[in-house]
């Protein structure tokens, strides 16, 4: 889905959501309420500078608008893969944008992450994934690799690695993997009562506080073990 | 244990007539996860939660038919740093290019947890990875981002979490924003510290982008040195067991705030370095305009020698690391 056409789905015409070149960003209001919108779109590759753009707008909506709910929409191809970037420091401008998510959580800033296009690896680390909580639109990818990559990578028969993905959703990409795993929370259905806007006022209200998706992965059979090891360190004598 | 650091503990030794420090001559880079981490800490004093004997290793690998290991490379538990209660986690660089999967990262985010809830002096990640682990890819993609998320709440806790980075596969990808995400980093003239291997970037762009057989080339852009004057690590040390026990002592008690004016100042270092960043992608053209003296002399210079060239910018005294 294009960001136009979700904003407007979630917020009517009025809202004030802008691009400049791959980063989002704007004020809209849902059912009055202000609401901090800003991401990347035209599957961005993730460099420095996006990255502190976006850090930007999480720490002058935290030192503005105490409380103001923040959507990160997700649309990225990962971080960007150039030299200058790894001269530059893209992974403490990445830490940075993250850090400043965690800030605007801890001051009270709802912070909700949506994939509503393509997220990737290094990119949606420091975006959705570093939300209280990620939804997802059904139509949208979510992958580390897709598997003709992982097979060159992991030098494991392509065939292999299709036929092992049917139960195991650790190894294929896709969004309905990354609920079974607790790595995206829920998938928004445009087609229920109140459509995405409703969606999105659901999604605001229960907000987890903590990080809840290791539980999620178990109950939900797509992860089965880092919840049952964190609950073993934590009593290990 | 090399021959020219076998030659400064015994000069060491001469000088001041004294017993060589912990660790001392043990290069950081040649040992393994365990190896390193025996060394690091007071003598005797790891104890490890979920040990080899758990047989705690990945199913994910076992399904492909890939050698697992019994601790999923990582070794965690608690110890003591100087006296202090520490806890502590070993990345073995060895096993999977450190590379975090499920199990691995639950680990670190168990321990990570674990100190939030009992508080001690610090949490050390002896961290070696290339980041994501490929064979179990979306499992370890969140993995990593609830290994930053307890990091981060440890930083809220005010709990330090330093990142200590000196192995041959260096600290990359999730894992490279985790270890930036600490209090602090300190890292070895030999340590690479950053986010995509060079192998990455040359076959996503090709061989002009970046070079990844061009070792002075790497190490210039991501090497212990470059992070170092830039300001992205707290301390550069030597390739020496015994250094990073220094530095991390010294270090151990120096959480860095996580609030609104830190995180500023912290915006204003990356923007300023963004905005004085000549064009193209090399580093000693970085290196003089951030002020450092000399630049094109930084690749032959020894740590000592460096340490006295890092720029006197405001940005980088007060800020991050």
């Amino acid at each position: 889905m294009l960001w136009q056409d979700l904003c407007t789905a979630l917020f009517g015409a009025e809202h004030a959501v802008q691009a400049d070149g791959d980063f989002i960003c704007g004020e809209a209001r849902l059912d009055g309420r202000p609401i901090t919108v800003f991401g990347s779109t035209n599957h961005a590759a993730v460099g420095v500078e996006l990255a502190l753009r976006q850090a930007r707008v999480v720490l002058d909506t935290v030192a503005a608008h105490p409380g103001r709910p923040l959507l990160l929409l997700v649309d990225t191809q990962g971080q960007a893969l150039r030299r200058r970037d790894e001269l530059l420091g893209i992974h403490r401008a990445m830490a940075h944008l993250g850090s400043c998510v965690e800030l605007a959580r801890r001051q009270g800033h709802p912070v909700l992450g949506l994939v509503y296009d393509q997220a990737l690896s290094g990119g949606f680390i420091t975006s959705g994934l570093i939300a209280d909580a990620c939804d997802a639109l059904p139509e949208a990818e979510i992958r580390v690799m897709r598997i003709p990559a992982m097979a060159r990578v992991t030098k494991i028969a392509e065939d292999r690695l299709q036929a092992l993905s049917a139960d195991n959703p650790v190894f294929a990409p896709g969004v309905g993997n990354y609920v079974a795993m607790g790595g995206v929370r829920r998938l928004w259905d445009a087609q229920a009562p109140g459509g995405l806007a409703q969606a999105l006022r659901d999604a605001l209200a229960d907000l987890p506080l903590q990080d809840e998706r290791a539980r999620l992965g178990a109950e939900r059979g797509g992860r089965r073990l880092a919840a049952s090891v964190i609950d073993r360190v934590l009593a290990a004598p | 244990m090399n021959a020219m650091n076998a030659m400064n503990d015994m000069n060491a030794m001469n000088a001041e007539n004294t017993p060589p420090a912990r660790g001392q001559g043990l290069s950081w880079a040649e040992c393994s996860a365990r190896e390193r981490l025996a060394a690091f800490v007071d003598e005797g004093s790891f104890h490890e939660w979920l040990p080899p004997a758990a047989r705690l290793s990945s199913p994910h690998l076992a399904l492909l038919g890939v050698p697992a290991a019994f601790d999923d490379g990582v070794a965690i538990g608690r110890a003591t740093l100087g006296g202090h209660a520490v806890f502590v986690a070993a990345q073995e660089g060895e096993f999977m290019g450190g590379g975090v999967g499920e199990v691995h990262g639950a680990k670190l985010t168990g321990l990570l947890q674990r100190a939030l809830r009992d508080r001690p002096a610090a949490v050390l990640l002896l961290a070696e990875s290339g980041g994501v682990r490929l064979h179990e890819a979306n499992a370890g993609l969140i993995a990593v981002s609830e290994v930053m998320r307890a990091v981060l709440a440890l930083r809220v806790a005010g709990i330090p979490v330093l990142a200590l980075i000196g192995g041959a596969n260096g600290c990359f990808g999730g894992m490279g924003i985790v270890a930036a995400c600490c209090d602090r980093v300190i890292l070895s003239d030999i340590g690479r510290h950053a986010m995509s291997g060079p192998e990455v970037i040359e076959a996503s762009h090709g061989v002009d982008e970046f070079d990844a057989r061009d070792r002075a080339l790497v190490w210039r852009t991501t090497g212990g040195k470059h992070r170092w004057l830039c300001g992205d690590a707290t301390a550069l040390v030597e390739d020496d067991v015994a250094a990073f026990r220094a530095a991390a002592l010294h270090w151990l008690a120096a959480p860095r705030a996580l609030d609104l004016a830190t995180l500023e100042v912290e915006h204003a270092l990356l923007a300023d370095r963004l905005q004085r960043c000549p064009p193209g992608a090399e580093a000693p053209p970085l290196w003089a305009a951030l002020g450092v003296p000399d630049a094109a002399r930084v690749p032959d210079l020894d740590a000592d020698e460096l340490r006295q060239r890092r720029p006197a910018l405001d940005l980088i005294r007060q800020g991050g690391f």
